[in-house]
């Protein structure tokens, strides 16, 4: 007799129960990782970077090596770990802030080097585990507990779309952005998930997956009213689908 | 090798890395250590090591920090500024308990600062640097081979505490050339490495971090680093003393200041005076007790550094006011001479023991 099972918990992932906000994207995205990890049979030689910020748990959901990095500084820390273990597959995650923000100038330098990593960017349009600021993600008009009358250009500048700048380096070898916000779409970041940890295996470049992704909390929204969100403002501005290939 | 050659400070620390094992450097150009720089870039290169010139010294510790979780003996080394944009990543190698090898060759600051020699990132040093409750391990260096011997012990001493060690050393010394002979370390054997990340081999998930957040946590944690400290005070202290069994005055001093002193103990002696000289090896574990003893003994006590009280303070807290401490400083690039600390000796003694 087959049995099915519909829901099973990736082997990548550990016993500790995920403590992410109801309707918040990190879940749904820390499980595709793992599943494709499973998929790929790369579990036993993986190693994954934890940011700081709310994916700092990563560390723990997890169950290959991890490494918890400060705040920005995955993309360093991932290179350290790459160059020591070339046959490895390292995998960093990483926020909006940490990325775009502190670490921009080594996200920046890692792709520019071609650096055989693979980074899960998580864009939320905040700092997440502060509790809601601007973020370089930030919308234009969003507020924020440091844009309360919302993101201005001329005082706060204007949003960055990570994957299209860091597409024009040679280093880069595959960049794609997709979301969490329907069973399709989650299928489709998974397979942007598989091919970007493929791209590393295969040794072409640096990939990065960009996830736009929902922060109820700090959005100050209903799970689904922030599901909405993304697809009604941060989809068109920012756009889905593989940047480079 | 086992036998003497010619070099220069800098490329001496980066000879004496390779040999110790480290096979992975991470670092930023700035003087006065660039020769440090390009000689780990010709090497790595020989001997299949990598060497990888970072986007800034923030990007090189967290290589450094990545590197070490993975279980590889891994080095870094700058100067002042750098050594300042290092010390969130050094925080994080403390708590996270990595090991790894970093060189300072000190120049002249605050802020930009100079690039002449200094000794003025003790405090930086020693008090550890970054944020939080630790230490790094603090070797400092007064000639050439030395250099080589105290990288080589660097190592071991990071490994063997799951430590940051600074080697800490100023631009004299990086420049200067010396005999140097490259020993094999006669150093007993060190446990595996059974929290490195990488080849899991169906054993359970590892995990390197610095963060503990359940209650009571990282109280535990902080406590079961003051115990390691704790052993590294007991065990690891490192000094010289020369001619400390009668002398009446007694110089403090390490690396290049220590240089000064030896030609001033040497006069001094030449000429009659009672003077000797205590140099800290270890700045961090810091020879408290023999100071403290040395105090016990002697009239009066001279500090000799490049920088202004920094060492003195250390100093001060060993002697707890049982002799009267002095200060010979020379900051921002200004390197003590025999003669001014002759001249400091002879005032001192003038002044009479009484009034010292
Ligand atoms: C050097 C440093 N600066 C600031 C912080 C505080 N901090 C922690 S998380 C965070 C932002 C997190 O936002 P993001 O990276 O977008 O991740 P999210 O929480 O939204 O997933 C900040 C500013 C820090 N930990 N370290
Ligand atoms: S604050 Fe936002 S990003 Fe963080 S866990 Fe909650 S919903 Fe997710």
């Amino acid at each position: 007799m087959k049995v099915l099972r519909a829901y099973r918990k990736p082997e990548s992932l550990t016993d500790v129960k995920f403590r992410y906000c109801p309707g918040c994207g990190h879940g749904i995205i820390a499980r595709l990782v793992a599943e494709v990890v499973d998929e790929l049979g790369i579990r036993e030689r993986t190693v994954g970077v934890a940011p700081v910020g709310c994916a700092v748990f990563v560390e723990e959901y997890f169950n290959f090596d991890m490494v918890g990095a400060a705040h920005g500084r995955v993309c360093p820390v991932a290179t350290g770990l790459k160059r020591v273990l070339p046959d490895h597959v390292i995998l960093g995650y990483q926020g909006d802030g940490g990325l775009a923000a502190i670490g921009l100038a080594e996200v920046v330098h890692a792709a520019a080097r071609g650096e055989r990593v693979t980074v899960i960017y998580v864009n939320n349009a905040v700092y997440g585990m502060t509790r809601g600021q601007m973020a370089p993600t930030t919308l234009l008009g969003q507020r924020t507990t440091t844009t309360p009358s919302g993101r201005n250009p001329r005082r706060d500048g204007f949003p960055l779309k990570v994957c299209e700048l860091l597409a024009g380096l040679e280093g880069t070898a595959y960049m794609a952005r997709g979301t969490v916000t329907s069973p399709r779409n989650v299928r489709t970041l998974k397979r942007y998930i598989e091919r970007a940890i493929r791209t590393q295996m295969e040794d072409r470049g640096f990939s990065l997956v960009e996830v736009l992704s929902p922060c109820p909390s700090n959005w100050h929204m209903k799970p689904l009213e922030a599901i909405a969100w993304v697809e009604e403002r941060m989809v068109p501005f920012y756009g889905l689908g593989e940047v480079k290939t | 090798m086992g036998e003497r050659t010619l070099m220069k400070g800098n490329e001496v620390l980066g000879e004496a890395a390779v040999r110790a094992g480290c096979r992975f450097y991470f670092g930023y150009p700035i003087t006065p250590q660039n020769e440090l720089t390009a000689y780990m870039a010709k090497r790595m290169d020989e001997v299949g090591g990598v060497f990888l010139q970072s986007e800034s010294e923030l990007a090189a510790i967290n290589m450094i920090y990545g590197a070490s979780a993975a279980g590889a003996r891994a080095m870094t080394s700058s100067s002042g500024p750098g050594i300042s944009l290092m010390q969130e990543g050094i925080s994080y190698l403390a708590g996270a308990e990595l090991p790894c090898v970093i060189v300072n060759v000190m120049r002249g600051g605050p802020g930009l600062g100079n690039i002449a020699p200094s000794q003025g990132d003790y405090f930086q040093a020693t008090r550890g640097g970054g944020h939080g409750d630790y230490r790094t391990i603090v070797l400092a260096p007064y000639r050439v081979q030395e250099m080589a011997d105290l990288t080589t012990l660097a190592f071991y001493l990071a490994d063997k505490y799951r430590t940051p060690v600074v080697v800490l050393v100023d631009a004299v010394l990086g420049q200067m050339m010396e005999p140097v002979e490259f020993k094999e370390p006669d150093l007993p054997p060190l446990p595996p490495k059974d929290w490195a990340v990488g080849y899991m081999m169906g054993r359970p998930k590892r995990l390197v971090t610095s963060l503990y957040l359940a209650p009571g946590a990282l109280e535990r944690h902080n406590l079961h680093l003051k115990e390691k400290y704790e052993r590294i005070e007991r065990e690891e202290v490192r000094w010289e003393g020369v001619c400390l069994e009668d002398a009446e005055v007694v110089l403090v001093a390490y690396g290049t200041s220590a240089r000064v002193c030896l030609g001033a103990v040497m006069r001094g002696r030449s000429e009659g005076r009672r003077i000797g000289l205590l140099r800290p090896i270890t700045l961090w574990p810091f020879p408290w007790k023999v100071l403290r003893k040395v105090a016990e003994k002697v009239k009066a006590i001279l500090v000799v550094e490049m920088s202004l009280g920094q060492l003195m303070e250390d100093v001060r807290l060993a002697v707890e006011g049982r002799c009267p401490v002095r200060l010979l400083g020379r900051p921002g690039g200004g390197v003590p001479t025999v003669r001014e600390v002759s001249e400091k000796v002879e005032e001192m003694s003038d002044e009479g023991v009484e009034s010292l």
